[in-house]
């Protein structure tokens, strides 16, 4: 079976015209997003041609937007947030600490905030300091928040239909480069060489191997745009060192959880995180703390962690390149790991 | 349309509750801290006599008693809400600050609370509903940048949004001269929004002025922006309180419990006191009597 391949960015457009033909009450907010024009990376192309009653293009106000919207869930609508890069939640905290994250639970379960903020992540592409961070980590902090991270592995029409369906505030993570690459879905159980289960759930966990779940030296952790990264370093491993690893590439990830991880580290009894946030207080360092509480007879070498530098993200792409992290970074540390060679 | 007498009782009734507060705090029945409405009880009884709670919306702030008093009449929840008890609004999970019951929500950080009543109100025009969602700031509020996004949008957008800002002239103990500059009613007026300003202790007055608010948010599909020039005869919150003592004995000859019971009867006045102390015994009592507010079993 084969299915014609799109690329991301249409994935999740077409799946955002299908939400709002299916739900009257979904409304759509952000800057920029109005036809012709349809965003800054156009995954709202079309939608305020089609609905202009419930696509509003606001000012450049993102710490009252997240509040607005707030407001809009409180009343039962589900509001669909569009912050154009994900560096701007940094104006929303308030809101999202102190309001979006506390409402259900402070007000003793009388009011649900269902939103979704969807918003571009990651770099790679030389916007500079303030347009190119990951910040997922610190929504990782707050309770009672759903972080979502779309991959090009994962079934974005899903994901994206599941995120507008939740009770819950949802901030869906989306990745500048992924856009633009192919929605490379499983097809006949693999993707690629690598075979895949993927968990079930609203948000599912995907586990790729290339030894078909037999045997592993490692695993790898990660989520949305890291998730090229590291299957590339996982091809490099094989075809170049012989050395099989198994990939879990989430898409939840909060409320955390790892049952997919620990089930791989039971095979392999290695663990390395990956991600594109800087290194301190990430989401390795929390899957760092908890797979060794709960796994810690599973392991034969410390949980390793691949990130950012603690730095800025320059705009030089050589400067860049040299802050994020690489396959080489991978491949080093996979190799560097204790009894990962026979 | 409500009466002096209905008047009169619902500002009665908020004083001698916010009193009991501070009575049961110096008891060391309650903890946390409480933010009294003591002096400013008019805006509330004048404001909110215009809303249905049924269909209208009210987002208040951290000085959130008087309001949800007029609003809800639920003293009951409130209380044991804020004395930490199971029965309370929000089964103590909210305390003094955090308090929502049906169209009624508040929350503690200043300014934070504008953007979301814009929200509401964009939801409650979209939906046709025809509420108008009010929202109470105060002076310290116009420190607050999110503050000045919301009344762009609710103009921008048409939104029906009362904002009422209750100018007690001062942020916890900073005076208002000391933080801001320029008019408060030229802020609202600046993003072309319709603006009154009273400086009245009048229960009549407000209500008269809120009532053409209103009207005018319903009618015109706008906001509209009231400045209420008032005063708290209380400290910030429980002991904070370095006022001049001249200053606020000054304010209390325009207490508004004196101006509108100038207006009744000796005994039309003693009456209404009389229900309203029996009533708030009453509450007390089964308050006290109420189960503490307990983790769940895990």
């Amino acid at each position: 079976m084969s299915t014609p391949q799109k690329r991301c960015v249409q994935v999740l457009n077409e799946a955002l015209h299908e939400i709002f033909a299916v739900r009257g009450d979904v409304y759509l907010l952000g800057e920029d997003i109005l036809d012709p024009y349809g965003g800054a990376f156009k995954v709202t192309q079309g939608l305020s041609d089609a609905h202009p009653d419930r696509v509003l293009t606001t000012p450049i106000s993102e710490a009252s937007l997240f509040g607005v919207a707030a407001g809009m869930a409180l009343r039962g609508q589900r509001p669909i947030l569009e912050i154009m890069f994900g560096d701007f939640i940094a104006l929303g905290f308030d809101q999202i600490v102190n309001g979006i994250a506390k409402f259900r639970e402070m007000y003793d379960d009388q009011v649900t905030v269902p939103l979704v903020v969807r918003t571009p992540m990651g770099a790679r592409r030389g916007y500079g300091p303030t347009h190119s961070q990951s910040l997922e980590k610190l929504l990782l902090g707050v309770p009672n928040i759903c972080v979502v991270a779309a991959s090009e592995c994962h079934d974005l029409r899903g994901l994206l239909m599941n995120a507008v369906d939740d009770e819950r505030p949802v901030f869906f993570i989306e990745n500048k480069l992924m856009y633009g690459r192919v929605n490379r879905r499983p097809e006949d159980g693999h993707i690629g060489e690598l075979a895949v289960r993927e968990s079930a759930g609203p948000y599912p966990a995907l586990t790729l191997s290339g030894a078909d779940f037999t045997e592993a030296s490692a695993t790898i952790v990660t989520y949305g745009g890291m998730v090229p990264v590291v299957l590339d370093a996982v091809t490099e491993l094989i075809l170049e060192h012989e050395i099989f690893c198994e990939v879990i590439a989430l898409s939840q990830l909060l409320p955390m959880d790892l049952d997919t991880v620990l089930e791989s580290v039971a095979r392999s009894g290695a663990l390395v995180t990956a991600e594109e946030g800087t290194l301190t207080g990430g989401f390795g360092a929390e899957i760092a703390a908890r797979v060794q509480a709960a796994a810690w007879s599973d392991l034969r070498a410390p949980v390793q962690r691949v990130a950012a530098r603690d730095g800025i993200i320059p705009s030089a792409r050589p400067l860049e390149d040299a802050m994020l992290p690489s396959v080489h970074d991978l491949v080093e540390a996979i190799a560097a790991l204790e009894g990962v060679r026979s | 349309m409500s009466t002096l007498e209905t008047f009169y009782e619902r500002m009665f009734f908020i004083r001698r509750f916010e009193e009991t507060l501070l009575d049961l705090f110096s008891l060391g029945k309650l903890v946390g801290t409480t933010h009294t409405y003591i002096g400013q009880e008019a805006n509330a009884v004048g404001v909110i006599d215009h809303l249905d709670p049924g269909r209208d919306v009210v987002f208040s702030n951290h000085r959130c008693h008087g309001h949800y008093l007029v609003f809800t009449n639920d003293a009951f929840g409130l209380l044991c809400e804020v004395m930490g008890k199971a029965p309370g609004v929000c089964g103590g999970k909210g305390g003094s600050q955090h308090l929502c019951k049906g169209n009624f929500y508040s929350n503690g950080v200043l300014g934070s609370i504008v953007p979301v009543a814009t929200g509401i109100a964009l939801a409650e025009k979209k939906k046709g509903s025809g509420a108008v969602s009010t929202v109470f700031l105060g002076d310290g509020t116009m420190g607050e940048g999110v503050t000045y996004e919301s009344l762009n949008l609710a103009s921008l957008w048409k939104l029906p949004v009362l904002f009422v800002v209750e100018n007690n002239h001062y942020a916890q103990s900073t005076p208002v001269e000391l933080e801001l500059a320029g008019s408060i009613a030229a802020r609202g007026a600046a993003f072309g929004i319709e603006t009154a300003e009273l400086d009245t202790t009048d229960v009549e007055e407000i209500h008269e002025a809120a009532g053409r608010a209103l009207a005018r948010i319903r009618d015109a599909s706008e906001p509209y922006f009231l400045v209420l020039d008032t005063y708290r005869f209380s400290p910030h919150s429980k002991s904070d309180d370095q006022r001049d003592p001249a200053e606020i004995e000054e304010r209390r000859t325009r207490d508004p419990l004196l101006v509108a019971g100038a207006r009744l009867g000796d005994g039309e006045r003693d009456a209404i006191e009389a229900r309203c102390e029996q009533r708030l015994a009453e509450t007390v009592e089964a308050a006290e009597a109420a189960p503490a507010a307990r983790p769940e079993a895990a």
